[in-house]
């Protein structure tokens, strides 16, 4: 059995197949990385997954999971403001969370040299957009690499991380979702001397080195007219790293082959590159409209010279870039100021903004762009029968949010308002439940709720209508906080209905501050209970979310109060609960059945409650399925008959 | 191989998707094929279809492939089958799947009609694509259902290059103890 953890420690270069968030911890082994950080959201949680294969005693760096993304990045300068090379990473939209701090980094000596590393999401595959980060390049006037593969992630995280050290700033490492998790054989380098004995996070404190921030090599406190020296220098670092940008080999050019330079060309980066290089397979070689490329690693500062020069040698230039125009714009601007004539196409069709550039979008585009040359992929030959039914992710068997929407809906009326916020509880807002209404980003909802109650609880026409809102454990500390101490110093009507399971399920089972436990081992949990008494809200209830008649009664008798009261529904996440059990031989499979001659197909479970082991036949009768069964019962108090029974003696 | 081999395989999150494509993804590069592919698991975990692309050979650049170009499909489940049947297979191509049925929650809402092997035949049949159903009770561990699906590619060598040595030495790297003595055994059971 291959492990992980000796690959990523193996002091010999060598080959593996490997996913890009894997190579990129091996890339921070041997980049001499001291410091990383994160906070949990796809697609970047399996780079903490590889880091967590490394035994403690052997992880060459120091990681935590911070509270948020804001955090993170903090406790990641700090560390490279110290001398250690530092690594934070997180999901697309987690730079917004931490964009406050993240945009004053330009203006900062940064001794160690720090690395941002994000897992964007075109397509939005796990995310609740599909924001292109490559404007934080510019708003932030940092450089930025794009890699297109798992083994250009590996090379490219090192070349950041020499790039971060050497010019004592900050570097952004954009990836893609289907490029953290491209698989395929990636070759790595022999660990540089010295790697595994640098530092340790044994202890919890890093060994030797650092102790080197000092205060008067430069000016730390940019405020006012000390804004604008570190501006110029900013600018400087940003001109001297564009002629870096000229000559670095990753920028590569791809001649059409033989038959000479094409008068076609087309500029890209990142995984569409390597859609495009698909359509191309398909083309005959040589044929006289197949187009050069240029593939750009580069994306800010751009290498303009390079850039011009390709421009000037091709009649017409497509620039093929997911999302938005960033490229398109930029080179449009070099081609104009260059006097060329070059014909520049970009972004023909709103559907060009949207979506990943999967191969089958590329073909579509480029077949749009030249007609000529890229035949319109064949339509799909129609089928017949049935289309297969849709399967959205739902919540797991024996969820003990299922348990707590159930009796949180049958404890409102129809035009109570509900807030949704990010986690596995989202799913809440799917039939039947459908609870949740409105979304926009973790933490949100305590704030939106708070607006939304400002109309007062009677409306025009006699109508009475509540606000609740769900929140997480994770989040609650992620980005809640604030929200909560408004609504408490502003005075808002909210209901928290808070869903505790115990860890951040959604994104992997990473613990959070309530858990008990740090990425390292043991620490004191924070109470969540506490915290909210502590703040000052008077109404705080606390019920196990499978007794649902009792957190039924409990949301009634809050919804009757004013002010921000709290719901916690508590219940431990029973997907990692029946993980852990299953890995113990002792363990022994449950799960209910269905009483034929009791079931009246009242079909509450199948339909209200909607415990995805609950299957129905054609003529109504429900069966439950026991590989997706776990026996934890939830559903047995939901069925008017009482026909939900434990079955005897497991599967 | 010149041109690229396309595998779609698919079922719902759980089922254990990821491992398997792991282990064709071993398997191939065992037999000295290029290989290339990703998972696509946004909410894997929560029950959704989930699916992952591998392709073989030098021909593929990009990880993912056009829908319609899948020359072999994976189905860990019925529903599942027809969707990738549908959706991916090429015509000419493999639909290998085991059918278990987990219905999707249209069909459990009663709001859609549960899919019957036949459906997924014609699909098959429609497409000139061969349609290899395997269905065994009493595996007792569900997720030896994989196991069952790679014992298939070994023994009617669906994937060209692919031998049982090459599936074998895939398991090796992913597993050990009992649950590596458990799948090979599943393994040799047919292809000895």
């Amino acid at each position: 059995m291959k492990r992980l953890a000796e690959l990523l420690l193996k002091p010999e270069g060598f080959s593996e197949i490997v996913i890009g968030n894997a190579a990129l911890v091996r890339a921070m082994v041997e980049s001499g990385v001291e410091v990383v950080t994160s906070y949990p959201g796809s697609p970047t949680p399996e780079i903490a997954e590889a880091i967590g294969s490394l035994p403690l005693d052997s992880r060459p760096f120091y990681f935590e999971f911070s509270t948020n993304e804001k955090v993170a990045l903090e406790v990641a300068f700090g560390a490279a403001l110290d001398g250690r090379p530092s690594l934070v990473f997180f999901k697309s939209v987690g730079l917004n969370v931490a964009a406050d701090s993240f945009v004053q980094l330009s203006l900062m000596d940064i001794a160690g040299g720090m690395v941002v590393l994000l897992g964007d999401d075109p397509g939005a595959n796990s995310s609740q957009n599909e924001q292109d980060n490559r404007h934080y390049a510019l708003l932030a006037g940092l450089p930025l690499l794009e890699p297109a593969s798992a083994q250009e992630a590996y090379g490219m995280l090192k070349e950041a991380v020499r790039i971060a050290r050497e010019r004592r700033s900050a570097v952004i490492l954009r990836l893609t979702t289907h490029v953290c998790h491209f698989k395929q054989r990636v070759d790595f380098d022999p660990l540089p001397p010295g790697c595994l004995d640098r530092a340790g996070p044994k202890a919890g404190a890093l060994k030797n080195g650092g102790g080197r921030f000092d205060p008067a090599s430069s000016t730390f406190i940019p405020i006012a007219a000390a804004v604008f020296p570190l501006k110029r220098k900013a600018l400087d670092r940003l001109a001297s790293l564009a002629e870096e940008a000229e000559a670095s080999p990753l920028n590569r050019l791809i001649p059409a082959g033989p038959g000479g330079p094409s008068e076609f060309g087309v500029i890209t980066a990142g995984l569409p590159a390597l859609s495009l290089f698909d359509a191309l397979e398909g083309l005959p070689v040589p044929s006289p409209a197949r187009p050069d490329v240029l593939k750009l690693a580069w994306i800010h500062p751009l290498p303009k010279r390079l850039i011009l020069d390709f421009l000037s040698s091709h009649r017409e230039v497509k620039i093929l870039e997911e999302l938005d125009p960033v490229l398109e714009q930029a080179i449009k601007a070099l081609a104009y100021d260059a006097g060329l004539r070059t014909r520049i196409r970009g972004k023909e069709d709103p559907e060009e903004e949207m979506g990943e550039y999967r191969p089958a979008l590329v073909a579509s585009i480029l077949a749009r762009t030249w007609p000529g040359t890229f035949p319109r992929p064949p339509a799909r030959p129609g089928l017949p029968g049935l289309a297969a039914p849709a399967r959205p992710a739902q919540l797991c068997p024996g969820c003990g949010h299922r348990s707590a929407f159930f009796a949180v809906k049958a404890a409102l009326s129809d035009i109570d308002v509900t807030v949704a916020d990010i986690g596995c509880h989202t799913l809440g807002n799917l039939p039947p439940y459908k609870m949740g209404q409105v979304l926009l980003s973790m933490g949100h909802a305590v704030s939106t709720a708070s607006g939304l109650a400002l109309s007062g609880r009677d409306l025009p026409g006699g109508m009475r209508r509540r606000v609740a809102f769900f929140m997480g454990d994770s989040t609650f500390f992620h980005a809640a906080l604030p929200g909560l101490v408004n609504a408490l110093f502003n005075r808002h009507d909210v209901l928290m209905i808070l869903l505790e399971n115990g860890t951040t399920a959604m994104t992997g089972h990473q613990d959070h501050p309530a858990a008990g436990r740090n990425f390292n081992g043991e620490v004191p949990a924070i109470p969540l209970r506490r915290v909210l008494e502590g703040l000052g809200v008077a109404s705080v209830r606390d019920v196990d979310a499978y007794r649902q008649a009792e957190l039924k009664a409990a949301v009634e008798a809050a919804l009757e109060e004013t002010g921000l009261r709290v719901v916690i529904a508590r219940h431990p996440c029973m997907l990692k609960l029946t993980k852990a059990a299953r890995r113990k031989p002792s363990y022994v499979a449950r799960h209910v059945r269905i009483d034929q001659a009791s079931c009246t197909r009242a079909h509450t479970c199948v339909e209200a409650f909607a415990c995805p082991s609950f299957q129905r036949d054609k003529d109504g009768r429900i069966e439950v399925e026991a590989e997706l069964c776990i026996g934890d019962g939830s559903c047995r108090q939901t069925c008017p008959s009482g026909a939900i029974v434990e079955a005897q003696g497991g599967v | 191989m010149t041109k690229a081999y396309n595998v779609y395989i698919t079922g719902v999150g759980g089922q254990g998707i990821g491992l398997l494509a792991e282990v064709l993804a071993r398997a191939a590069g065992h037999a000295g094929l290029e290989a290339r592919g990703c998972d696509t698991h946004g909410l894997a975990q929560r029950g959704g279809a989930v699916s992952s692309f591998l392709r073989l050979g030098p021909g593929a650049h990009s990880p993912l492939f056009p829908e319609g170009k899948a020359d072999l499909v994976l189905a860990l489940e019925r529903c599942e089958a027809l969707r990738a049947a549908q959706d991916w297979l090429a015509p000419g191509g493999n639909l290998l799947w085991y059918d278990t049925s987990w219905q999707p929650l249209p069909v459990r809402l009663g709001e859609a009609a549960a899919i019957r092997a036949e459906d997924v035949a014609a699909t098959c049949e429609a497409l000139g694509a061969k349609n290899h159903r395997l269905a065994k009770k009493g595996l007792g561990d569900a997720r030896m259902q994989n196991s069952l699906l790679v014992r298939a590619l070994s023994k009617e060598s669906l994937i060209p290059g692919l031998g049982p040595a090459h599936y074998r030495a895939a398991l090796a790297d992913l597993m050990e103890g009992p649950a590596l003595e458990a799948n090979l055994a599943l393994l040799e059971a047919v292809t000895a």
